[in-house]
């Protein structure tokens, strides 16, 4: 399977409760709570895009986007 | 159609505490309608009352949100009447098996087609944490501050017993697996019964000193395993997970069909 490339941590500041779920579980140690509570994408160029945290969310706030390039690229092999 | 497009928006963020583990079982549940390429018009989903229950409110789906241990009564309704219909019932611990035991055993014998969610968090959280029959001997709740002496439940083997023709149990740690079994829950044509293992870090954990929300998913990782597995064999205490029955029967609604046709002989 080709590596799938990130475009983007889509998070939801306002759907966020903090929880720290997807922060815990981040195998790349890619998330963190901010100030406020929030998870931001702290360290992006590490994310392998295993979905974990966007599966994991219990308040549906982060999406993790890939290339779109990559995506069908992966689907036709 | 993407996960958002099955959901009321407009009622998010949704108002299960931080960490709360049915917020997982939406997520999960959602990808697997998803990956089914399901409609919104196909499924009802009915419920009771609770913390889990309120699940209803916020999936864009035919839903109903009933009374306290009846949602599966409501179903059955909704079943008989349009059997064409996807019914999921999802329901809290003490909503199924405490006020709600008896429809749940009698839905489970009868084979009726609709997949029962049991949200296992051990605990009444929407009332202020008392025991549930599933939060097991020696736990801690607000109504069992010297701890409890009741013994739970095992949802699957109550539910094997009962006669449904689909059982399983996941975990909200395992989240691949949980939108796995819901999909062949969902598909399966008899009565389902998905037991899922999730967090209520407010009462629960609080109370059992489990740690967040995150130090209880990894209770469920270090706790679980796959049915058969060599580890339950070493350690018979560990709970197993998957999909523990999966059997053709007789349906319900069909056998009622039948019925009709034997009574008019043919003529409705």
């Amino acid at each position: 399977m080709p590596k799938k490339k990130l475009k983007e941590h889509l998070i939801n500041r306002e759907w966020c409760k903090g929880c720290g779920i997807c922060v815990h579980f981040c195998p790349k140690d890619v998330l963190e709570l901010d100030e406020q509570d929030k998870v931001v994408a702290a360290r992006p160029q590490d994310c392998i895009c295993c979905m974990l945290c966007e599966l994991r969310c219990p308040d549906l706030a982060i999406e993790v986007r890939v290339e779109a390039e990559q995506e069908e690229a992966s689907e036709s092999r | 159609m993407a996960v958002k497009d099955y959901i009321r928006e407009r009622f998010f963020p949704h108002m299960w505490c931080p960490g709360c583990g049915h917020g997982i079982v939406l997520n999960s549940l959602l990808r697997g309608v998803e990956q089914l390429g399901m409609s919104k018009n196909e499924i009802v989903m009915v419920s009771g009352i609770g913390c889990s229950s309120r699940i209803s409110g916020y999936v864009d789906f035919h839903s109903l949100h009933t009374l306290h241990g009846r949602a599966l009564a409501f179903a059955t309704g909704v079943k008989m009447s349009k059997p064409e219909l996807n019914v999921i019932v999802p329901m809290g611990d003490g909503d199924a098996l405490a006020i709600g035991g008896n429809h749940f055993i009698h839905a489970a014998r009868r084979n009726i087609a609709m997949t029962a969610i049991v949200m296992n968090n051990r605990i009444y959280g929407m009332t202020g944490g008392q025991y549930s029959p599933l939060s097991g001997y020696g736990t801690a709740a607000t109504t069992a501050p010297y701890a409890n002496i009741d013994h739970d439940f095992d949802v699957v083997q109550l539910a094997k017993a009962a006669g449904a023709s689909f059982v399983a149990r996941t975990t909200t740690f395992h989240a691949r697996q949980m939108t796995d079994i819901l999909k062949s829950a969902i598909v399966h044509d008899g009565f389902s019964v998905v037991e899922i293992l999730t967090q209520c870090p407010t009462y629960f954990g609080r109370k059992n000193k489990m740690g967040g929300a995150a130090e209880m998913m990894e209770w469920f990782r270090d706790n679980t395993t796959p049915i058969g597995s060599k580890a339950k064999q070493e350690n018979p205490d560990l709970i197993e997970r998957g999909i523990f029955v999966q059997e053709e029967k007789q349906e319900y609604c069909a056998e009622y069909e039948n019925v009709i046709k034997r009574a008019t002989g043919g003529r409705s």
